[in-house]
């Protein structure tokens, strides 16, 4: 187990730079997750920190050294990949203990250490079988069994789950963070799945173009984002964007489309007429009768709670109700967005402007 | 499994005669559509190779209706030295030049598996000695290694490496290793072009696990590439061995199995005796001799090439 350090990392393809300097301080035993849409430089990263791929600029440390320049097998790292790149003339036993066969370990230590690593994931009794005679799940945890058999400093995930069908994506999720707590190994887990992040990470770390958009607790992230792009991306269904301008005449207010009024909390210092984006998570509506005025447009019911798309001023927002209101389509409801739990962005920057 | 797709069995279907019954049938359907491709295999190979051992056991020559035999053209050959000379020198020039065919072939497609600049253009070249047609690229070897004029001979005079001209398809040795050259110059795109398509079905995610775990690149061929390309390593040996076991056109350009049967190969001979002595009779039990190493050779790959327990299906055992 180790700290990994990543500063001002740059990586550029020829002329072209996919990243713009990274800095990314990764505590001993941490579980942490990058996320961003695809292009964001998230893998790229993760492969230079295996030392798949050349570092431009900047440093990456595991524990105190500078591994720069170290060949990846020398860095004590271990990677599942999306594909699981497992060997596919090799027992499951033979993929596990591969990496100890290179290091010439006696095959006493060989089967000890695969032996556990089995008994950990429940591989035991697959040991015999070959990759193609398993199922995508049993496949995905010979992968983590591969990782975990070498008791490396670091484990890296490059998007374990994005080939497994949603059910066992989600069984699997929560084998893999059971996982870290058990063993405790400083993990880095890359995935374009927001879920996934939240649910996973003690710190997640949103990439977008090639930057840093922010770090922090999955909570952290979801309360307060720094910008409209965490604002969006973390959250399901989105968090609702509505453009207009800051009105302070004794009251803050928000001036949003077609003149629609709604709440604001406080407004930042001298910000009478700025143009601003208003964001408000879709659970953080409420039917109120000093709401603003909105038609319904689509009713989607999934049982534990109800998605409603409404348009205010002539855009459209969704909200999401746990209590079961009677809604129509076409319907009139005057919705109102607690204006304590409401995000004021910049909507020049996308910087967020109120506390 | 065809009939399961049939209609059931309506009431007035007992009625319809068996024609009418036979035209709704899919098995007899699919037996015309297999006539065409049965008709070409019977003509063209069954039917002469059934032709040509029948003749194996007759005393045919050009122009005379043979009698049967019996084996007797068989026990001709067993007495014939110079049979066993050519089965010497196919099985010499088989083994020699698929191995070095192998081992180039292998080397190259490693080479051109690798990022490099103008790989385009470079797996291009390396499929000219496949594209010219023997005959040519004979005709153009013997020109390399003629006795006067070649240009090797001349290079190397003009080196000071040696004084006179090396009779390179005059002396025995030299024979062979010319016409062995020359095989292996035009077999190893073959082989090379083959294995390179197997190697790019290998996923690089494995290289860079295997790379991970701590494998050198010596470590990399040796666990990842060379197991998963067996499959393939073994059909094209077997194909490079059975063109190099019948190889017929290089031969006779070059050499015609000269100088003093030194280059004649058991299909050559057989042409020789067949055609140009008009033994015909003869000629066969020496192509006939051909079966049995062909067979072998056969039997070799098909058990190298039984599908290996990790290439099966998703069964559970």
């Amino acid at each position: 187990m180790s700290s990994v350090q990543i500063r001002d990392v740059r990586k550029s393809f020829g002329n072209f730079e996919v990243l713009h300097g990274v800095t990314v301080p990764i505590e001993d035993g941490q579980f942490v997750v990058l996320v961003g849409p695809s292009g964001c430089g998230k893998s790229t990263l993760l492969r230079m920190l295996a030392g798949l791929e050349n570092i431009t600029s900047g440093t990456i440390s595991i524990g105190d050294r500078v591994v720069n320049n170290v060949q990846p097998k020398e860095r004590d790292i271990a990677m599942v990949f999306q594909n699981y790149a497992l060997y596919p003339h090799m027992t499951v036993a033979d993929n596990m203990g591969f990496s100890l066969k290179l290091r010439n370990a006696g095959s006493d230590e060989i089967n000890k250490r695969v032996k556990r690593a089995a008994e950990i994931l429940a591989l035991s009794p697959l040991l015999d079988r070959y990759p193609r005679q398993l199922s995508g799940g049993q496949r995905q945890r010979v992968a983590m069994g591969r990782a975990i058999v070498r008791d490396p400093q670091v484990f890296l995930f490059d998007e374990p789950l994005s080939n497994l069908d949603a059910k066992l994506r989600v069984a699997m999720r929560t084998e893999i963070k059971e996982l870290h707590q058990r063993l405790k190994t400083t993990t880095v887990y890359v995935t374009h799945d927001q879920i996934e992040a939240m649910t996973m990470a003690d710190k997640i770390v949103v990439m977008h173009d090639g930057i840093v958009e922010q770090m922090g607790t999955p909570l952290e992230l979801y309360d307060k984002p720094d910008n409209q792009f965490v604002a969006g991306f973390i959250g399901s269904p989105a968090m609702n964007f509505l453009k207009g301008h800051v009105r302070v005449n004794g009251v803050a207010t928000f001036e949003g489309p077609n003149g629609v009024k709604l709440p604001l909390k406080t407004a930042p210092a001298a910000s009478d007429g700025l143009p601003a984006v208003y964001g408000v998570r879709p659970e953080h509506f409420t039917i109120a009768d000093d709401g603003a005025e909105a038609e319904i447009v689509v009713v989607e019911p999934t049982g534990s709670e109800t998605q409603v798309f409404a348009k205010i001023g002539g855009e459209q927002v969704v909200a999401v109700f746990r209590e079961r209101h009677q809604f129509n389509p076409g319907d009139k409801v005057r919705l109102k967005p607690d204006p304590s739990l409401v995000h004021l962005f910049d909507e020049a920057t996308g910087k967020r402007l109120n506390a | 499994m065809a009939d399961v797709a049939i209609p059931r069995a309506k009431p007035q279907m007992s009625e319809d005669n068996a024609w009418t019954q036979l035209k709704h049938n899919r098995n007899w359907l699919g037996f015309w559509f297999m006539v065409p491709a049965m008709a070409f295999l019977i003509f063209f190979l069954a039917y002469p190779l059934g032709l040509g051992i029948w003749l194996s056991f007759t005393d045919t020559r050009i122009g005379r209706v043979g009698h049967f035999v019996a084996t007797e053209n068989y026990e001709w050959l067993w007495d014939d030295s110079i049979f066993w000379l050519s089965v010497f020198n196919t099985l010499l020039y088989t083994f020699v030049a698929s191995a070095l065919k192998f081992a180039i072939g292998l080397y190259l497609a490693l080479l051109l598996n690798e990022n490099m600049p103008f790989k385009a253009m470079l797996r291009a070249m390396v499929l000219i000695p496949f594209i010219v047609p023997t005959v040519l690229s004979a005709l153009a070897f013997w020109w390399i290694f003629d006795s006067q004029f070649s240009i090797i001979s001349w290079s190397l005079k003009h080196l000071g490496v040696i004084n006179q001209n090396i009779n390179f398809l005059g002396d025995t040795t030299w024979a062979r290793i010319c016409v062995i050259f020359a095989n292996i110059w035009r077999g190893v795109p073959f082989v090379a072009i083959t294995l390179l398509a197997g190697l790019q079905t290998v996923s690089p995610s494995l290289y860079e696990a295997a790379t991970l775990d701590g494998a050198t690149r010596w470590q990399n061929f040796r666990f990842i590439t060379y197991p998963l390309l067996t499959p393939i390593i073994a059909v094209v040996m077997t194909f490079s061995v059975l063109f190099t076991f019948t190889d017929f056109q290089l031969i006779w350009a070059m050499t015609r199995g000269g100088p003093v049967n030194a280059t004649h190969l058991m299909a050559t001979l057989s042409y020789q005796r067949a055609i140009i002595a008009g033994q015909l009779g003869e000629g066969a039990a020496i192509s006939s001799a051909m079966i049995p190493f062909l067979l072998a050779a056969i039997m070799v790959s098909w058990f190298g090439l039984q599908r290996r327990k990790w290439q099966q299906g998703e069964n559970n055992d």
